[in-house]
């Protein structure tokens, strides 16, 4: 059983969780962006399916934020030795881009619904309010990067997953099993 | 006088009559005193109202004689202001105008009828994602004279209606909200 905070083999429980919680999110997100944007008008979910949504974002923006910190007080695993110098390398640029992906979804998704100035609710408990509203065609633009950041990210988080797998099928290292918080040592 | 003096005097007469009354005016969109509105029902329950942000035109008005008065305006759909962001994102979008594929749209009147003082029928064609279609729009004279600052206006106020698929706007927005009405209101400047 891992403990809470990474060692310098492990992946702590934190840090587990982050991970897996994220990827439950993004999927979440991801599915219901496409299935409410193409709802008939009278659906049940018409409304529902944005509040949702937006609810889910805003909490996924907090969850990466507290990630992120986390990553920077608490450090990361030493990689494998059997992991090649370019397999880090390109690790630490796809986690990068993972990151940075994840950041702009958040905020872009954010401008669009504040671009006239009204705030988002969260959850019903509190309303988030705008910050940055009225830019010229400030919903258009957000809108777009929008779909291109969370399209780039479902790409990436692909990747990733793949790469997974490779190092546990074909490499049969414990990359995987490590952040499922079983390792063989 | 001879045939072709009285052509000549009759063709000095009406060019000098129509020069008297007949006036272009520029529609006054710089001081923004013309609206191009839009409404439909909401669920048949309450009216959403709209405008188009941007636009320009110009008419010609005499009101001796109305039925050779014109209008034409330049709209542009992507202007589109419901007050709401994401509905007007949505607005934009191939569910409604497709501002992408469809940048533009414009009202050219074909011919003018008289309904009474001050009041007409103004058809001609409206075109909106590249289908033309004649609509009439009932139109009233607000006022028209000079104005504090040297210049001379006149103002109309007309309005239409349309159903959303006559202009290829497919998307259902249930049975009471098939027909969006148009309100075009506009005051002109004289040309000098």
């Amino acid at each position: 059983m891992p403990r809470l905070n990474n060692t310098a083999t492990q992946w702590g429980l934190l840090s587990i969780t982050f991970h897996w919680l994220t990827l439950l999110f993004v999927i979440g997100l991801y599915a219901l962006g496409w299935y409410m944007v193409e709802l008939d008008y009278y659906d049940s979910w018409y409304r529902v399916g944005p509040f949702w949504h937006k609810s889910f974002g805003l909490g996924l923006f907090v969850l990466v934020l507290m990630r992120l910190c986390y990553r920077f007080m608490s450090p990361s695993p030493s990689h494998l030795a059997s992991h090649a110098p370019w397999e880090i390398l390109i690790a630490k640029v796809a986690h990068t881009f993972l990151y940075l992906s994840l950041i702009v979804a958040c905020i872009s998704g954010y401008l669009i619904s504040t671009a006239d100035g009204r705030g988002i609710s969260f959850f019903d408990l509190a309303d988030v309010p705008a910050i940055i509203s009225g830019f010229e065609n400030q919903e258009d633009l957000a809108g777009d990067i929008h779909v291109w950041a969370t399209n780039f990210l479902v790409f990436l988080a692909g990747l990733h997953g793949l790469a997974a797998l490779k190092h546990h099928f074909l490499d049969r290292d414990e990359t995987l099993l490590r952040m499922l918080g079983r390792n063989r040592s | 006088m001879n045939r072709l003096a009285k052509i000549v005097a009759g063709a000095v007469l009406s060019f000098s009559t129509v020069g008297a009354y007949a006036a272009d005016y520029v529609i006054d969109t710089k001081g923004a005193h013309a609206f191009i509105q839009f409404k439909i029902q909401h669920l048949g329950y309450s009216w959403l109202y709209g405008r188009f942000n941007t636009f320009d035109g110009e008419f010609s008005y005499d009101a001796a004689k109305p039925e050779s008065s014109s209008i034409m305006v330049n709209i542009d759909p992507a202007s589109v202001d419901s007050n709401h962001a994401e509905r007007d994102k949505h607005l934009r979008n191939d569910d409604f105008l497709d501002v992408d594929k469809f940048p533009k749209a414009k009202f050219v009147s074909t011919r003018v009828e008289s309904t009474g003082e001050g009041t007409a029928k103004v058809y001609g064609n409206l075109t909106l994602k590249d289908v033309t279609r004649e609509v009439v729009i009932d139109a009233e004279l607000v006022g028209m004279g000079a104005d504090p600052w040297g210049g001379e206006r006149a103002g109309f106020e007309g309005t239409t209606k349309f159903a959303l698929t006559d202009f290829n706007i497919m998307k259902n927005l249930g049975p009471l909200s098939q027909d969006v009405e148009m309100i075009l209101s506009v005051e002109g400047i004289k040309k000098k």
